[in-house]
Parts: structure tokens; sequence; C-alpha cells
């Protein structure tokens, strides 16, 4: 019974979340450009997205003839499916995690991977060029730079000395159970607030954090690395050919996606549901302001503040071209990522 | 050396984009619409808001423009100029000629004749304009309204007489009875003339 009442909940906070998202996209699009954006549907357009699905909902759902149909139904499903389940890893505060496995990062990598092949069968099964292409330039993409992600993500879990999401963000703060040190010089155990966070543990996991970012843009397929879907080249990428509720599958897949690697990014080096507030003296703030409930209030302002800062990225920067993109992986992030690897293994060895 | 430079470049670079579209996010600006030949136009586009909040705020109309279509039938003496101008023939107009005068227009003109029918069909027309210059009246006249959206194509053919069928009909009747007058007051002139004549010749 819970199992279905947690997996609801997520559902729901997650099209929220994405109808939400859609229109803080179009809004700070907007602002960005001079425009005004959604106004006249509710106060400042808010239920614009709303009657945007239920207009989506309403639509044919048109499967192409050439298309092979099986694949082309199955493919949103897998895309968020795949998406969605790595929900459940996720620490929304000490006392709430759906699934507390200790193999949870490794098992978070893995599920979001299999997106991939959800979206090689949309692309394949639409049987249209432009599908086709921006599935092949995903799937390159997606597999290059989950390696960058996957070693910046190590070079945490070196440091964290876990796989356990849960366990990792109890090692950002007040309630840490080992001894925390700021830069490796100053035990902040009982200061907590941001000092403790993943990223002032050592110096380099600023650089794997930063690297992680880039990665997890690309792995959501968000400019400037969105030349799957790069609507002035493909249309819509691989998306093309699908109209009604599996776009809107898809699409919320794309939101859901982008809320995913942000919380992740938040759980590993931003100290996940922990205060950024520190305890000063007998000002407790961080003993105040630590708990379950604040706890959820942290992760999600933290992961909404990424989540803008991925929007904001989108509409400054355009799009990579697709050796540039390869390049920048394969050349600058690997090596780096690598570098932040070797930093944590002596980090670990000689510093503390 | 060549490299160093260039990643120097685009950092520069990426952090002048964030902070102009940083700045563009925050700033309050209101849509400012400025002649093309004034000097300050480009300025002043780069500053504000492009939106224009259509349905609320619209562009003032040139007075030449030419828009729907208006017909004020009481001061039409239905000339039927209009309808013998317009290249598509969009304008139907349905004449019955009135016993006397039936009162005159605002400019002073005599109207003779009544107009059973004056529809427009705003579908057909092509926004030429032609009928409003040849009005000897001016009551055929273009509004400046042009956002019209109607269900139903039918719709689009207005109406701009008056006149109900009844009142129409009862014209009609007066009419043919005021002609049968006339032409039995003709017929007896005619034969009151020809006796006369007979009555001189013999």
């Amino acid at each position: 019974m819970t199992f279905y009442i947690i997996s609801i909940s997520l559902l729901a906070f997650v099209a929220i979340y994405a109808l939400m998202g859609v229109w803080a996209e179009r809004k700070i699009s907007a602002l960005i450009q001079d425009r005004v954006g959604p106004v006249e549907t509710g106060k400042f357009g808010l239920l614009q997205t709303f009657a945007d699905i239920i207009k989506l909902l309403q639509k044919e759902d048109i499967v192409p003839t050439t298309a092979d149909k099986v694949l082309f139904t199955l493919a949103p499903v897998l895309v968020f499916t795949s998406v969605f389940m790595g929900f459940a890893v996720l620490p929304f505060s000490p006392a709430y995690i759906s699934s507390n496995i200790n193999i949870g990062l490794f098992y978070f990598m893995a599920i979001i991977s299999i997106e991939v092949v959800g979206i090689l069968m949309a692309g394949w099964a639409s049987n249209n060029k432009y599908a086709f292409l921006g599935s092949i330039r995903s799937i390159a993409q997606i597999i290059a730079y989950e390696i960058p992600a996957g070693i910046a993500v190590l070079s945490a879990v070196m440091i964290y000395q876990s796989l356990n999401l849960q366990e990792i963000a109890f090692q950002q703060g007040i309630y840490a159970k080992s001894d925390i040190y700021f830069f490796g010089f100053w035990k902040v155990n009982t200061v907590g607030g941001f000092l403790s966070w993943g990223v002032f543990q050592a110096p380099h996991l600023f650089v794997a954090a930063i690297i992680y970012f880039i990665a997890s843009l690309a792995e959501a397929n968000r400019t400037p690395f969105d030349i799957p879907e790069a609507e002035s080249e493909l249309v819509a990428g691989f998306h093309v050919e699908y109209s009604g509720f599996k776009f809107g599958a898809l699409f919320l897949a794309e939101y859901a996606m982008m809320f995913l690697t942000s919380m992740v990014l938040v759980i590993l080096f931003f100290g996940a549901w922990y205060s950024p507030l520190p305890n000063i003296a007998k000002v407790q703030l961080a003993e105040w302001t630590n708990g379950t409930y604040w706890g959820i209030f942290w992760i999600l302002l933290k992961t909404l503040l990424i989540v803008v800062l991925q929007i904001w990225i989108r509409w400054t920067l355009p799009r990579f071209r697709a050796d540039q993109l390869m390049n920048f992986c394969w050349k600058v992030l690997i090596p780096v990522s690598f570098a932040c690897l070797f930093i944590s293994a002596f980090w670990k060895l000689i510093v503390l | 050396m060549e490299n160093k430079k260039s990643t120097y470049h685009s950092f520069k670079g990426f952090v002048k984009g964030f902070t102009l579209t940083w700045h563009h996010m925050f700033r309050r600006s209101k849509t400012v619409r400025t002649n093309i030949q004034s000097d300050k136009y480009f300025e002043e586009r780069n500053d504000n808001t492009s939106t224009l909040r259509y349905p609320h705020v619209k562009l003032p109309l040139p007075d030449i423009s030419r828009n729907q279509l208006q017909v004020d039938i009481d001061d039409c003496i239905v000339c039927d100029l209009c309808a013998k101008i317009c290249p598509v023939d969009c304008i139907e107009i349905d004449v019955i000629k009135a016993v006397g005068d039936i009162g005159k227009t605002s400019d002073g003109t005599t109207k003779r004749l009544h107009a059973a029918k004056f529809d427009i069909d705003m579908a057909k027309c092509m926004f030429c304009g032609l009928c409003t210059i040849v009005c000897p009246t001016e009551c055929i006249i273009m509004t400046d309204e042009y956002d019209v959206s109607l269900d139903n194509v039918a719709a689009m053919n207005y109406h701009f007489s008056t006149m109900t069928k009844e009142e129409a009909e009862e014209n009609r009747i007066k009419l043919a009875a005021f002609e049968e007058e006339k032409r039995i007051a003709k017929a007896t002139a005619l034969k009151a003339a020809e006796e006369k004549k007979g009555g001189e010749n013999v």
C-alpha cells in the first residue's frame, strides 16, 4: 500500500513540477528576450501550461503508417519509466527516501542510461530521417558524456566512501557520524551549514561538480548540448513524429530528467537536504533549520535553483556543433575528471 | 598559446553573455513605439519590451487604412453607385421607388428611394475602398475595425437595411397602387387629349 502511495505522490509531484518547469522556462526565456511570456491565463499566466496539457491530451494520437508500431508506442513508456525510476533512490529528507539501498548511486547511473535505448527506439521506429538523425546524435552524446559524469561522481564517492545516496547526504552536515573537515583542515561536524557541504570538504570536488553539471546538461539534452533536438536543424529531433499523450510523456521525461540530474548534483556536492546556515556560537542556525520538513524544503529549493540555472544557460548560450561537443567531452572533460579522481584518491590517503 | 587565448576569450564571452541575460531578466520595461524616423528608434527598441499586448493595446491605424465597411442607412440615397463600382460585386441592393420624397440626408440631399435590401458580403470584399469614394453622401465608410473573426461565413454578410419585410411589401403595394393610379390618370389624359384632337379634326 505504501508503495502505491509513494509512487503515485512522486508521479503527481513530477507532473506538477514539469508543468511549472515549462511555465518557468517560457517566462524566463520571455524576460531574457524582452518579451512578456504567458500573461493571460491565470495570475502571471500560471495556468497556461495546465491549459496546454489539457489541449495536448485531447489531440489525436497519430502513429505514422510506415512506423514500427510496437516500438513507436513502447519508446515514450521506456523513456519516462527509466527517468521516473531514478527517483526511487533519491533522499528527500533525513527520514524520507523511497528505497534506501546501498548501491543507490550505481542504480541511478544504470537506470538513467536506459533512457538512451528509449530514444533510439523512438528515433528508429518513427521511420523519419530527422527523428533518426536526432536519436543517433543523442546516443553519441549521451554515451560520451556518461563517462565524465560517472568519473566525476566516482571522485565524490571516493571521498564519501559510500554508494548509498542517503549515507552520502548524511556525511555533509551536523548529523554526520564520521569526522568531516572544511578543506581538510577544520573539523566542521558541529558547525554544519554550507561549510560542511561536499564541495567544501575537498576543493577539487567543486571542479567535479561543474563537470557533472555540464555532463548532466548533455544527458538531459539541454542547450548548449541540445543537438539531438536542434529545432533549427532537425525540426524536433527524435520526437518529431510524436503527438498527443506520447509527446506529453516524452516532454515530461525531459523535464523530470532535468530535475533528477539537478537533485543528484545537490545530493552529491551541495549538501543534499542540509540547510546552508551554519551554527555560529550560541546562534544554532544549523540545529534549528534541519529536520524532516526542513530537509524537503532545502533540497527542493537547491534543486529548483539548479533547474533555473539550467534554464538561464539555455537562453544564453548557442548550440554546440557536434564535433565541438565531442572535442569538449573527450579532450577537456574526461582528462579533468580523471584528474579529479586521482586527487580524490590522494586526498583520501594523505589529507584525511 | 593560441589555444590559451581562445579559452580565455570564450570564458570572457560566457561571462559577458550571462551578465547580459541576467540584466535583461530582472529589468522592468514597457512597450514603447517610436517612429522609425526618430533618431532614438534603435535605442528605444533595444531598451524596451518588444511585445505589444494586442487586445489591450492597439497600434494606431493610418488615416487611409482600409478595414471593415459600415453603412449609415439613414444617409443613403440608394443611388446604387457603390454596387456598380464594386469589382467583386459584394454589395447587393434592392431598390423600391418611394411614392414621394421620404426625407433628407444629413447633407441635405432628398431621398426618393427605399433600400429594401442593402447587403455587403465582407467575405467577398477585397477592401479596395472604391465604394467609399463614389458615394455621393458619404454614407458608406471604412471603420477602424479589422479584427473580425466569425465561425459562420454567412454571418460575414452584413445587412444594413433597417426595413422589415412587411414594410417593404407595404411599400411595394403602395408603389404598385401609385403606378396604377398614375397609369390610369395618364390613360385618361391621353384619351381626353385624343378626343379633343379628334373633335378638332372632324
